[in-house]
Formats: C-alpha cells, structure tokens, sequence
C-alpha cells in the first residue's frame, strides 16, 4: 500500500495541479481515491427584482441568470489523505460536494470516487461514502439515537458483527454513551453532530464528504470533532474531504488544502505553503503585524488572501 | 420487505411522541369527512336522487373514495409532501443512501392520522350497506373490494405525478389538487352525473371511471357485464406512466441541481 | 403608523405577485373546481327542478363568485406565519403592544388575502362571463343590489378575518397547533358555505345559522348580489355582519391583549 507509484496516468493529472508542493510531500500513493477532471457546471436561476413594478412585469417574463458554479475543477486525492476544501461563501464547494456524492451531474467533465463514477452507480457507490451535511440532519428527529442508528444499519445492510463493533468504537471515540437514548430533538447541537459523524461512518465508508461539520458548535465540541476525525484517519484510513469555514479546523486536521474561489481552483498547496502565501499577501497589503493571536491571524490571513485573490 | 415495517416502527413512535398531536389530527381528518358527508345527505334531502342514483349507492361511492384516498394519503404521504423534501434537503440526503428513491419516500413519512377519515367512511359504508336495497353477491363484493383497491393506487399514482413535477418546479402545482382532492370530493358520486365529456376524459384520460364507475355500474346492478368487476386493474396499470415520469424527473433533478 | 401598515401591505403584496405560475395554476384549479360543482348541481337540478332554492343561474354566479373571492372570503385562507410565530416562540421578538399587534396581524392577513384575490379573481370572473348560460358568470340583479354586495363583501370580508384573530389568539394555549386549525377549517368552512351553499341547507338549520356569523362571511354577499335577498333581507342581513364584526372584533382584542399578559408574566 505504502508504494510510490508513477504511472502515466499520475502524472498527466499530476499536470493540473497548481502547485508541484504536493508531488515532493506525497509520501504514498497507491491509485487516487478521488479523481476529478474538468468538472463544470452551470446553474440558471430565476431573477427576481424588488419593487411592486418590476413584480407585475415578472407576471409577464421570467428573466435567468446564469451563474458559473464550477468551471475546470480538477483535483486528485489519493486514498487515506485529509483534505481542507475552502472558499468564500458561493465558490463552489457545496457543488463539488454534491458531483462528488453523486447528487448532481457535471455539465462536462467527469470524476471517479474508489474507482467509480458517482452519478452512474448510485446505489453501488453511496455504500462506500459518507456524508455529513453540517446544517441538515441525517436522523430521525422524534426517537432515540440508537433507533436511528438501528434503521441505518438496515439501510446499509451492514452485518451485525460490524455493526456492534462500530457502534462501540464511535461510541467510546465520541463519547456517546449517554446520549443513544435520548431523542435527537433534545440534543445540542454538539451532541447532534457527534451522533452525525458516528452515523455517517456506522458502514465503513471509504470517503467521508464533511460539509461543515464544526459550524456553530463550541469549543470544546469542535475539538471533540476534530480529534475523532484524526483518529479515524489514522486508524481506518479514510479519506476525508473537509469543507469548512473555520481555519482552525484546517490547521488540526488538513496537512493539503484545495481553494476554490468563483467556481476555479485557485490554489492546491500544502497547509504550510498556503500560510506562506497567505502571510505574503497580508504583508503587501497592510505590513507585517504580529500582535494578533493565533486563531484571529489564521482568519485574518485568509481573508486577507480572498481579497488580493479577488474573491 | 422487513426495512418498511423497520422504518413505519420508527415513524409510529416519533407520532406516538404526540399523542394529542395526533388525536387532533384525526379528528379534524374526522370532522372533514362528516361534512363532506353531511353536505351529501343534505342535498339527497332536498332532492331524493340524482340521475337515478339513490343515497345509499351515492353513499356506496363516497366511502370507496373516502376510503381509498385516506388509504392512499397514509401510505404515499411521502410523494403527496414531496415538495418539502425538495426543498429542506431531505432528499438530496435519501440520493446519498443505497436504496430506491422510491422506496424511501415511500418510507420516509406515514400519516396515521389519516386514520379519521377511514373512521368515517367506513361508518358510512355501514350506514350505506344497512339502508341499501341491493343484493350482494360474490362477484360484486369482490369487485367492490377491488375498487378501493384500485382508486387507492390510482390516487397514490396521482401523488407520485404531483412528486415527479416538483423535480421540475415548485411553482404552480396547485392544479394537481383537482386530481387529488378534488377526485376525492368529486369521486363521492358516480362519476356519470358530471356528464358524458367528464366521463370520457375520467375513461381515457386519467382512469377515474374505469375503477369507480363501470365497476360501480356492475356492484349496482344497473350493468351484467362481470368483466367490468376487473377494470380497477387500471388504477394499478396507472403506476406504470407515473412511474416513468418520476425517473424522468429525477434525471432532471440531478442534472440541473436544486 | 400608518406607514408601517402600508408597507408591511406592500411587502405582502408584492411577494405574492412574483409567484406567477402559482397564480396561473390557481386559476386553472378553481376554474375546474367551480366547473365541476355546477356540473353537480345541474344533474340535482334535472332530478327535481322544484326543490332547487333558486334560479340556476343564480346558483351558477353564486358558485363562480365563490371561486372568484375565495381567498377573500374563506375562513382557511388566512397567512400561517402568525401562528408559526408564536408557536416557536419568535412572537416576543414583535415588541408590539398588544393593541398595535391586533391591527398588524390584521393588516397582514388582508394582505394576503387581497394580493391572492388580485390575481386569480378578476381572470376567473372575465372567463366566466363568456360561459353561455345558465352556467355562466352574470350580471347583478341590479345596481343597487351591486353597491350593497360590495358593502356586504367588505364586511364579510372583516367579520371572516376577525375569526381568524381567535384562531390566531388560541395559539398561546395550544402546543401545536395543527388540531385547532384543523377544527376551525372545517367547520368554519361548512358553516360558511364553503362545502355547501348555504340556500341548500334544510329551513330549520338555516333558521338557526342566519344568527351566527358564518353565514354572514360569503353567504349574504353573494345572495345580495344575485338578488335572492331583496332589499328588506339586505337590512336585516348587513346588520347581522355589523353585529358580528363588534362583537368579535372586540372580544377578540381583549382576548388577545389578555393572552399577550399572561405570556410575559409566565415569560412564554
């Protein structure tokens, strides 16, 4: 597993990516775990002006925009790595996300997840991903956890055995015990994306999509979050693609970050070479400030970064 | 399969969460139907009959279409709250789990408290049955039963059209409501009192009359004909084209994104 | 003051005219609808024209009207936002004396009511007209009896929103509020005439219901317009709606404001 491969095919997509960071940092690769080439998509929506005049004309034509979601997306990520996927609000990232877990179909380009294509085998590959939505809920809110869980288990026809030596393991990592029987209603927010995670991973999946996955919750929860998202890396070797607004959560977790901005790849660097960067930008743009505390310089570098980049 | 009945156990305790909730539900299910039935009883006292047909076979007809609309409202309550599925993300999250999408919308939501109207209906079935003058035999039973049977999953068809159209607009589905609603509330009498053009679109159309009123004809008497006994088949036909436009739809929906 | 009711008007207003393809579907659909009842009465009408209680034109303008205002008119059709809110809650942050809240939600519901009726309204009214008789939209039975429909339609239209105020009111008492909906559209829809014009109902329960402010809502609006109330009946029957339209209107703001008290001191 831990072979150094360099296949044509790698190093033909190993051309698209923006930075060669990544081809020196890679220890291993066996075959890309996630693929995606050229991906493009393009939604129309529905104006809608304000104004009581601009509504009766409305009555008469519906007027679209189009907006470029995504537009030559590619990127490569090889089996068991964690990747940070950032960007501004509107970048493209749900949209990714969603091609990636096979809800949405690309408008060109395509992009292989474990060997298959996402939208074409449906059924087949949903088996082997996970997905956490951080503002939607994956469980049924009026009865236990547990119940939840139960009717998972049956979803994904995971074998008894597996299943119970899951659930003691997400169980213990996440600290769970007390709350399988309580209703996912009551829960707090931390509480619920703990139970979350545990029931996106209740199947062994290969991938995990985290969408999100610390929005709202606080400090003690997050790196609750963060510390099992490590572990289960580490010990299951999952492939984790993590989209998230918090920079701390990169910086614990994501050694490789991907930046989308307006529907393109901007950047595909390492974490380190990315605040290298950042730092660069923030220094040309308002000199060298070292007074600010960690979290707050992580946050303001990134902004700093979006706004020389010009998204 | 076992995972329906694992997922109706989940969906019987989240409702039993609330049992007052619940009881209100039905009721109002209840009280819907009693003055569906009251304004029915109102009209035949005032005027006796209607196009030859008498309360209690009026009667006969009402609680098939209450019966099997309640039926179908319990068990396809998924497709009939499609819209809100759309639109809070519910389903992107069942395209994200291994099984047909049809069998989790299915499974996704039951209203039990549909369960008033069923109450209702079969009260007036009663009723009906004890004023009737008609002779029951073998055949006509049977093809009564299979009306219900046939209407309930021609109503359900008409839930999964509804379902299928929101993958193409939120917008401006509120016509659906004369198929759905408005076949109920129209459906309580033999469709052949609307007159000859509503009886052919309810013929060819959409298959109304070949499970309410031809088979009505024969459970009545007024038609000989036995082979009319097997026409509710056509509701059960019907979930084929519906079923072609859900996936239709659906290919829509994951080409276009939401 | 009355700003802010003209602009929460406007909002309203203008929110429901950009869902055009609702507006259309919803025609089409009360367009069906409409058509199909008066199939329905004109098979009851062939089995006994003597035991119909009026013309059936008038009962095919009655009908068309009804479809025409019904979401002006019927007891259902009122914004479920408001009870949303004070199911979960957000209701406190409406810093609103209670008397202010009366009018707002007032204003509100009618704007709801009025922007939906904009739309579908005339459109169904105009096709109707062309439909030959005696299944078609007509003409008032005169002008006089036009004036008195529009007063009656006002006042019905207040008298049907006022109930709506109770409706609204019992959301403090309730934790759902699904079942009290559910009891108040039903049965307010019946006695209104919603299922079932009220002219068919039997004598002896009309004789009771003329008294009670449902028949007060769309009924007499619509008989006045047709002219099966003559002059004399339009007296007896407007006062009823003014009536009502006091009496609810008050009781209903000291019902509310008594609510709003009892939320602030248990702290909702």
């Amino acid at each position: 597993m831990l072979l150094f491969q360099y296949s044509p095919d790698f190093l033909r997509r190993l051309s698209y990516i923006h930075s060669l960071d990544l081809l020196f940092q890679t220890k291993y690769i066996h075959s890309p775990m996630i693929c995606a080439e050229h991906l493009s998509k393009t939604f129309k929506v529905a104006r809608r002006n304000s104004g009581l005049g601009e509504a009766v004309k409305s009555l008469f034509k519906k007027e679209y925009t189009l907006i470029r979601a995504l537009d030559d997306v590619s990127f490569t990520i090889p089996d068991g790595e964690i990747v940070g996927y950032i960007g501004p609000n509107g970048a493209g990232k749900s949209s990714t996300i969603k091609i990636l877990s096979g809800i949405l179909v690309p408008d060109s380009g395509t992009c292989t997840v474990n060997g298959c294509i996402p939208w074409k085998q449906r059924q087949e590959y949903v088996k082997t991903i996970g997905v956490v939505f951080g503002q939607r809920t994956q469980l049924w809110w009026d009865v236990p956890v547990a119940d939840s869980f139960d009717l998972l288990k049956n979803i994904y026809d995971v074998d008894d055995g597996l299943y119970r030596k899951n659930l003691t393991d997400l169980t213990e990592l996440l600290d769970l015990g007390d709350l399988l029987t309580l209703p996912v209603r009551s829960l707090s927010l931390g509480q619920r994306m703990r139970c979350e995670i545990a029931a996106s991973l209740l199947h062994n999946p290969d991938v995990l999509f985290l969408d999100e996955p610390t929005i709202g919750l606080d400090a003690v929860s997050k790196l609750a979050v963060r510390k099992f998202i490590k572990t289960i890396n580490e010990e299951k070797k999952t492939t984790v693609l993590l989209t998230t607004h918090d920079m701390n959560d990169i910086e614990a977790l994501a050694r490789r970050i991907i930046l989308i901005g307006k529907g393109h790849i901007l950047m595909d660097t390492s974490f380190e070479t990315f605040i290298s960067r950042a730092g660069a930008c923030s220094t040309d743009q308002c000199g060298a400030d070292t007074s600010a505390s960690g979290d707050k310089r992580l946050e303001e570098l990134t902004a700093s970064l979006y706004t020389s980049l010009g998204i | 399969m076992k995972l329906f009945f694992k997922y109706m156990a989940v969906i019987i305790k989240s409702r039993m969460q609330d049992k007052v909730s619940f009881f209100f539900g039905a009721l109002g299910q209840f009280l819907a139907s009693l003055t569906s039935f009251i304004a029915v009883f109102f009209l035949f006292y005032r005027f006796k009959t209607v196009k030859g047909f008498t309360f209690s076979e009026v009667l006969l007809c009402f609680s098939i279409a209450l019966i099997s609309f309640s039926l179908a409202e319990c068990f396809a309550r998924g497709f009939d709250q499609f819209s809100a599925f759309i639109s809070d993300g519910t389903f992107d999250r069942m395209l994200v789990r291994p099984r047909s999408t049809v069998f989790q919308v299915l499974s996704q939501t039951m209203e039990f408290s549909r369960i008033g109207r069923l109450v209702e209906a079969a009260v007036v079935l009663v009723y009906a049955l004890h004023t009737s003058t008609m002779h029951f035999t073998a055949g006509r039973v049977f093809t009564f039963i299979y009306m219900i049977a046939g209407s309930t999953t021609l109503f359900s068809g008409m839930f999964v059209i509804y379902a299928s159209l929101c993958f193409f607009t939120l917008d401006g589905l509120e016509f659906i409501n004369i198929f759905t609603d408005g076949a109920r509330e129209f459906g309580q009498y033999p469709l052949a009192v609307y007159g000859k053009r509503v009886l052919q679109f309810c013929t060819f159309v959409v298959p109304y009359a070949l499970v309410q009123y031809y088979p009505f004809l024969y459970v009545t008497g007024r038609s000989s004909c036995s082979l009319y006994g097997l026409l509710p088949s056509a509701g059960i036909l019907f979930l084929l084209p519906c079923y072609i436009l859900w996936r239709f739809g659906l290919h829509h929906y994951v080409s276009t994104g939401s | 003051m009355m700003k802010t009711y003209l602009s929460f008007f406007r909002i309203r207003f203008t929110r429901s005219l950009q869902y055009r393809a609702a507006a259309f579907a919803g025609i089409l659909t009360q367009f069906a609808w409409g058509g199909m009842l008066i199939l329905l009465f004109r098979a009851f009408y062939e089995s006994n024209p003597q035991a119909f209680p009026m013309p059936f034109s008038s009962l095919a303008t009655y009908v068309w009207l009804q479809q025409a205002l019904l979401t002006l008119l019927s007891p259902w059709a009122y914004n479920k936002d408001i009870m949303d809110s004070i199911q979960s809650g957000t209701i406190a942050y409406e810093l609103c004396r209670p008397v202010d809240c009366y009018a707002m939600w007032y204003v509100k519901n009618l704007a709801e009511r009025l922007s939906k009726v904009c739309l579908r309204g005339l459109p169904i009214l105009v096709v109707a007209a062309f439909i030959p008789s005696p299944y078609g939209f007509t003409l008032p039975a005169d002008g006089l009896h036009f004036l008195l429909f529009i007063v009656s339609v006002i006042l019905g239209n207040t008298v049907v929103i006022s109930l709506n105020m109770l409706l609204f009111t019992t959301a403090f008492y309730t934790t759902s509020t699904q079942g009290t909906r559910m009891l108040f559209a039903t049965v307010t829809d019946f006695l209104c005439g919603g299922i079932l014009p009220l002219p068919f109902f039997p004598a002896a329960v009309l004789g009771v219901l003329k008294y009670l402010p449902f028949a007060a809502v769309q009924n007499t609006p619509f008989l006045l317009y047709t002219g099966y109330y003559r002059i004399e009946d339009a007296v007896f029957n407007i006062g009823v709606q003014v009536v009502w339209i006091v009496i609810l209107v008050i009781s209903g703001r000291m019902w509310l404001s008594a609510s709003f008290k009892k939320v602030t001191v248990l702290g909702g």
